[in-house]
């Protein structure tokens, strides 16, 4: 079965509701100390949402140089899946795992609401069960969400497809489709290979139809199919 | 010798700082109306152990393209106290 660590931070609080997310969809999902210094043999890793280190200095940049940190930039070199979810995409930026920063979101206040997303990349390691150009309402809760990158990098990213993930306007929604003021309405994005990916909505907090929608569990259904086939195929 | 060193973390101009923009204009609220292009970054202060201010320096600006700013985002500026 296919094996997924979620990284537990001082300061993570995500990590239960993405372990669950992961084993409903079919993984064996197992918790990994931050203090760790290999990924006990998991498939992938994902970095799950909180606010590692009281987000000291600036979102992810602490959590950046835990020891177990080490072996997720060994495992992304070697073609392996790491998905960062909220603060684990601030983490995976300021580890120079994904380009860009996020920073504060441009209206100054922490926002936890619906957004309505659009798939725009469906061969990642965790969106291959979506069609492409598929829309979805998923939550965000950050403060920090604000995608930046030099204009170059940003424009690569669009020439390479590397945005994955990008906040939709959609008729009859009533708040800013933008919830943070990101760069060209970025959610999320990946690398090259679609192995390493970050986002800043929350599937894991979406993934049973008890709550009313399960509209994020095919992102870990995604995943574990993939690990299932060996993620380089 | 121990140095004591400070260091200001400015986000880039031309990125959007919204803190920056609240703060001015809240200074226009109080009739502060010649305050423009407000930026607000951090202060951080430390000691290190360097034989020569210029080698301080040269140590806290490793700090800073590593941990200390973002190079993506964050400019900063070195000052090593005068003793």
């Amino acid at each position: 079965m296919s094996r997924v660590a979620v990284i537990r931070f001082p300061g993570s609080n995500c990590e239960t509701e993405t372990l669950t997310a992961v084993t409903r969809a079919g993984g064996s999902a197992v918790l990994l100390d931050y203090r760790e210094t290999t990924l006990s043999g998991a498939d992938a890793v994902i970095l799950p949402g909180g606010f590692s280190y009281g987000d000291y200095l600036r979102s992810g940049a602490i959590a950046r140089f835990a020891p177990v940190m080490r072996a997720v930039q060994t495992h992304a070199a070697n073609g392996g899946a790491v998905i960062g979810i909220c603060n684990g995409f601030q983490v995976l930026c300021e580890a120079h795992l994904l380009p860009g920063a996020l920073l504060r979101n441009s209206q100054q206040r922490f926002v936890s609401r619906p957004v309505d997303v659009r798939i725009e990349r469906c061969d990642t390691v965790c969106t291959s069960d979506f069609t492409q150009g598929e829309l979805l309402r998923i939550p965000i809760a950050h403060g920090e969400g604000r995608y930046a990158a030099d204009p170059a990098m940003l424009e690569a990213l669009e020439r390479e497809g590397r945005v994955m993930l990008r906040y939709a306007a959609v008729a009859g929604a009533t708040a800013p489709h933008n919830p943070n003021g990101s760069a060209h309405d970025i959610a999320g994005i990946c690398n090259a290979r679609g192995t390493v990916v970050g986002f800043m909505p929350h599937p894991e907090r979406l993934a049973e139809q008890v709550l009313g929608s399960d509209a994020g569990h095919r992102f870990f259904t995604s995943l574990v199919k993939r690990l299932a086939l060996g993620v380089a195929a | 010798m121990t140095q004591r060193v400070h260091v200001r973390v400015i986000p880039r101009s031309g990125l959007l700082d919204p803190q920056g923009q609240a703060v001015e204009h809240a200074l226009a609220t109080l009739g502060f109306s010649g305050a423009t292009d407000v930026r607000i970054g951090k202060a951080i202060e430390l000691s290190v152990s360097a034989d020569s201010p210029a080698d301080a320096e040269a140590i806290v600006r490793r700090m800073c393209e590593q941990l200390l700013a973002n190079p993506v985002t964050e400019d900063f500026v070195i000052e090593v106290e005068a003793r």
